[in-house]
């Protein structure tokens, strides 16, 4: 019985992790129908904008602000430099754009911030929770509720504000949108920096359990990718239950089976879930009028 | 990228027809995935050659290093082997930050009879012998064998591994499944963990409640062994943990933490413990000479990558003295007749049969104490 409730705890942290990494993904996707590739990247960066600020003196909350914001900001700036000159490509386009700012972001941050593993400490300490024989970090819970939190703000974002219900209108008809008044260019600006800002504020929560340097972003990017797929690309919820999912699912495989095929028989899942339901657990169907 | 230190003109002119100049040609990997073993390489020999031009050179030449970023592509690696030996006409060539990149320069070097030493671990590249391929860095196996016989001093008979799936974790978990009998230990549980992973506590829970082991081994480097570091305390088990040397410096300690690294083992060079080896050690000298200068030179602290080509250097150096003329072939020679030369990994004594020339005595069994490493006799 530990036992089990050791795997759960362990993929419990893993998912939520990746759930976070997935739910920087459904903004800019639900107002652009863009994949972001560099969401991973935003991740690197909330973790290493706060591990450099914070090795400057600046107490590691500021740290954390700072690098969220300034995350945000390199969000909006990718949208202005690298996505918006080309508006009128096609979607296939616009995500190798945004492949091609990963890239970039990440040769930046290894010239400008170096090529060491860095971390900070956890936010309530290392002295792991005891529950029935299992044990889960502190910082396991704050990635827990952070992800929590970032689907129930986004959940009210999408549903009960005017602004997100502007993104979703920008997403499905971005023409009809600009007719019914939408300024769908301040929304693709929106959508970057919430983008942006929540995989930083990812990186700022899960930097003291997974470590940081200037090359993690696109592992997590790949995994929070995936998750986004499995759960229904877009929606928050899907985000959420598609990270938790992997994460039970790569270490019930690793306990139960052998570590050996962990990565594995989570995708063999996930491509038997998409064969079946390409849409994803939660997706939304898409009806084509003519 | 090229840097290119050559001699100044008016050298050139004194010096006239006898053309004074040692041509050494390197390709290393200073950027691309392997940058943390490239970067600190190429670091090392530019300060290297530096120094040795402001003493007067080798037997009165000065030394001028070619040096290229493979970035850890080994088809680069090839590319530029040939354009060392081809179009720089350099004597000999150091580098290969990795196996790979180190398989591809040896090929070239061996058909153009250029002597070539290799800064990678693996035990192919001098494993049969190739007459002009040397290397400097202990192999994965030696690290096995160390870590067996201490295990076998404490009597332990029973282990459990938990290996990185990359590169050096699978190298090295298959070398020491391959030694692990000579020592009378049997693995009774073998995990593996992606190197990206977060948490792996599954496996180290596995590991626990198998029956009988008495210790746990993790070959690997970058943020996994410091996750396992971590996840081992937390859950709180209670056998001692075996860290391999691709972790030996001091930015583990700190990542994993020193509460939770504290009585963790490891074989290291006698790099990471300068302060505390004995006045009348060998290396002690050569050991704080490249310490200090390192540091001071770049601001980073040194690691045992950065000390591989220190060594690669001096090997080098030393042959070309001793064969009083930088001739390929004559370098060779000399290299492979390197006698007690004392480095920073360890003292260096080459044959016909044995183009590495370390043994086990390379390695220093450590332990961590209160977040400092400390020799364990």
């Amino acid at each position: 019985m530990p036992e089990l409730l050791q795997f759960l705890f362990s993929g419990v942290t893993v998912g939520a992790v990746y759930a976070l990494v997935a739910l920087g993904f459904t903004i800019i996707y639900n107002a652009s129908d863009v994949v972001n590739f560099a969401q991973g990247e935003f991740v690197m960066l909330g973790g290493m904008i706060t591990v450099a600020a914070y090795a400057a003196g600046v107490p590691l909350p500021l740290a954390a602000v700072i690098a969220i914001v300034a995350t945000a900001a390199i969000g909006v700036a990718m949208n202005k430099l690298a996505i918006e000159p080309a508006r009128g490509a096609p979607v296939v386009s616009l995500i190798i754009i945004t492949i091609g700012a990963s890239i970039f972001i990440r040769g930046g941050t290894q010239l400008l911030l170096g090529k060491q593993i860095h971390t900070f400490p956890a936010f309530s300490g290392d002295a792991p929770i005891r529950i029935m024989g299992a044990t889960i970090l502190p910082q396991s819970l704050w990635v827990i509720g952070g992800a929590v939190v970032v689907f129930i703000g986004l959940w009210l974002f999408f549903t009960r504000t005017l602004t997100g219900r502007a993104v979703l209108a920008t997403s499905n008809n971005r023409l009809a949108a600009q007719l019914v008044g939408i300024n769908t260019r301040f929304v693709m600006t929106l959508s970057f920096a919430l983008s942006a800002g929540i995989g930083a504020l990812a990186g700022v929560l899960v930097t003291p359990i997974t470590l940081t340097s200037y090359d993690v972003g696109l592992a997590l990017a790949l995994k929070g990718f995936a998750a986004a797929m499995l759960g229904g690309m877009g929606n928050p919820k899907g985000a959420l239950v598609g990270g938790l999912l992997l994460g039970l699912l790569e270490s019930m495989t690793a306990g139960y089976l052998s570590s050996q095929y962990k990565d594995a028989a989570a995708f063999v899942v996930i491509l038997l879930v998409l064969f079946f339901m390409p849409q994803g657990l939660f997706g939304r169907k898409s009806t084509e009028r003519v | 990228m090229k840097t290119t230190l050559i001699t100044t003109a008016v050298a050139i002119c004194i010096a006239g027809a006898a053309s004074a100049e040692i041509r050494i040609g390197a390709s290393v990997s200073a950027t691309g995935p392997a940058a943390f073993l490239g970067d600190p390489e190429a670091k090392t020999l530019e300060m290297l050659v530096e120094a040795a031009n402001a003493n007067g050179g080798i037997n009165g030449e000065e030394i001028a290093l070619v040096l290229y970023d493979d970035g850890g592509d080994p088809n680069k690696a090839r590319t530029f082997a040939t354009r060392l030996i081809e179009d720089d006409e350099v004597v000999a060539i150091i580098g290969g930050s990795t196996t790979g990149t180190s398989m591809s320069i040896l090929s070239v070097a061996e058909d153009n009879e250029i002597p070539f030493i290799s800064l990678a671990g693996a035990i192919e590249i001098i494993d049969p012998v190739k007459p002009f391929t040397f290397k400097t860095p202990h192999t994965d196996r030696m690290a096995c064998q160390k870590i067996f016989e201490d295990m076998q001093k404490q009597g332990i008979t029973q282990i459990g591994m938990i290996s990185g799936t990359d590169g050096f974790g699978a190298s090295m978990q298959a070398q020491c499944k391959e030694v692990v009998g000579e020592y009378g230990i049997t693995v009774v549980a073998d995990e593996t963990y992606n190197p990206t992973d977060a948490d792996m506590t599954t496996q180290l829970t596995k590991i626990r409640n198998t029956d009988g082991v008495q210790a746990v081994l993790n070959p690997g480097f970058g943020q996994g062994p410091s996750i396992v570091t971590r996840n081992y305390k937390q859950l709180a088990v209670d056998l001692p943990l075996y860290q391999s040397h691709g972790v030996a410096s001091d930015g583990f300690i700190e990542l994993a933490g020193a509460d939770a690294a504290e009585g963790v083992r490891l074989p290291g060079t006698a790099l990471l413990i300068a302060g505390l080896l004995a006045d009348d050690d060998p290396q002690k000298p050569l050991v704080e000479a490249y310490k200090t200068a390192f540091e001071e030179k770049t601001g980073t602290s040194v690691g045992t990558f950065g000390g591989y080509a220190n060594d690669a250097f001096l090997i080098l150096t030393d042959a070309i003295t001793r064969a009083g003329e930088a001739d390929p072939t004559a370098i060779r020679d000399a290299i492979e007749a390197t006698e007690g030369l004392a480095g920073t990994t360890g003292i260096y004594s080459m044959n016909a049969e044995d183009h590495l020339g370390l043994d086990l005595s390379a390695f220093r069994m450590l332990e961590i104490k209160g977040g400092e490493w400390t020799l364990i006799e």
